[in-house]
């Protein structure tokens, strides 16, 4: 049982200063977090430099996987935004390259998961919706507001439905980051529970190293998932970026 | 052969006629073909999308996740709003009440917005035109 109780599901999301600094009372450390997502950033940055440094007619596997995520990026933009859209085809690449390589490396074993922080996925998605709410006023000024009006409501009930869409468009952000965030968690922490199993069970001899076989066979199945949701949850939002930014373009369809 | 065509004994108003017809048939069966085309562009990769080579169980996961997660961020944006609300206004618990309930609705609209059953956001009107 001593085994047992050193398996702890949360500790892998504890955040430690790698080095302190700390600026007017602002703790600003440089912590694994901030570690790992240097990480993500050169990682996700050199390889596709270094991938299409080539420049290949007929590319390498590598060059090939940049061009297919460029690709897929870009039809989804183009399905969503029309071709308008396409610029922010920068932006919601680095935005779907980021998360995707995040979820990803968070699945190795004693590697810190950057998108299992709600702050993190919050402020990714308030950088969407800040842009999808500065672009939409800039580009319509007030027109944009015509997005929380439906159109064929009566006027008796226009000041509720109005507010029920207000909040419903500023749930969008929340919804966004808490998805991400609460599948990477559950994902994780459901790995490391089963996981713990397959140590204490272990520690128990024989029938227990028997009976081990079945968490452990669990942990694989799992980890294969959650590498379907590492990509399938950097994907939703990157999907789901689109149709925000669509809104942005084009508020009144 | 030639009166049936031309009734009138002009023999203009006939075939005219049918030209009309024809015209329009065409007109309608050119965009009945556009529009062919259009959804089969779009299908296909609807289709791919939502494959992706997951299972059931997979999909039905991500649609209880996302659908969840929808209700609970309405939710919650009404309680922060009705809170900030009183704190700065001071009608404390009046604020608190209202947009939880707003927060209620907005999140109930959210979950049928998910799962496809209302219009997205400033499509109600063309959607309800449809219905209708």
């Amino acid at each position: 049982m001593a085994a047992a109780d050193k398996v702890d599901p949360i500790h892998q999301f504890h955040i430690n200063p790698i080095v302190p600094i700390h600026v007017g009372g602002y703790d600003l450390s440089f912590t694994n977090s901030s570690l790992f997502m240097v990480v993500v950033v050169v990682l996700t940055g050199g390889f596709l430099y270094f991938s299409t440094a080539g420049r290949a007619l007929v590319p390498s596997r590598l060059q090939s996987i940049s061009e297919m995520s460029y690709e897929f990026v870009a039809s989804m933009l183009r399905d969503a935004a029309g071709t308008h859209g396409m610029k922010f085809f920068p932006f919601v690449f680095s935005l779907f390259m980021f998360v995707m390589v995040a979820n990803l490396i968070g699945l190795f074993p004693y590697f810190f998961t950057v998108t299992s922080h709600i702050i993190v996925t919050f402020a990714l998605a308030m950088l969407v919706i800040g842009t999808v709410v500065i672009y939409g006023f800039a580009k319509h000024g007030f027109g944009f507001l015509k997005l929380f009006v439906p159109s064929g409501v009566p006027v008796a009930l226009l000041p509720l439905v109005v507010a029920i869409e207000v909040v419903s468009f500023l749930s969008r952000p929340v919804s966004l980051s808490i998805r991400l965030f609460a599948n990477m968690l559950a994902g994780h922490i459901t790995l490391k529970v089963f996981a713990g199993f397959v140590v204490s069970l272990g520690a128990m001899g024989a029938v227990g190293m028997a009976g081990a076989v079945l968490p452990l066979a669990m942990v694989v199945m799992l980890t294969a998932l959650e590498l379907l949701v590492a990509a399938l949850q950097a994907y939703v939002f990157a999907v789901l970026t689109c149709m925000y930014l669509a809104d942005a373009l084009h508020p009144s369809h | 052969m030639a009166d049936e065509k031309g009734p009138g004994g002009t023999g203009k108003t006939g075939p005219g006629n049918e030209d009309v017809a024809n015209l329009r048939d065409d007109d309608l069966e050119r965009r009945r073909r556009e529009l062919g085309a259009k959804l089969a562009t779009r299908r296909p990769d609807r289709l791919e999308g939502e494959d992706k080579g997951q299972t059931r169980s997979v999909s039905g996961y991500a649609q209880a996740f996302k659908l969840s997660s929808e209700f609970i961020a309405a939710i919650a944006v009404g309680i922060g709003i009705g809170w900030v609300l009183d704190r700065w206004a001071g009608t404390s618990p009046w604020g608190l009440i209202v947009f939880l309930l707003l927060g209620f609705c907005a999140g109930i609209l959210n979950v049928l917005r998910a799962a496809g059953l209302v219009a997205e956001f400033g499509r109600g009107g063309k959607r309800s035109d449809e219905q209708d």
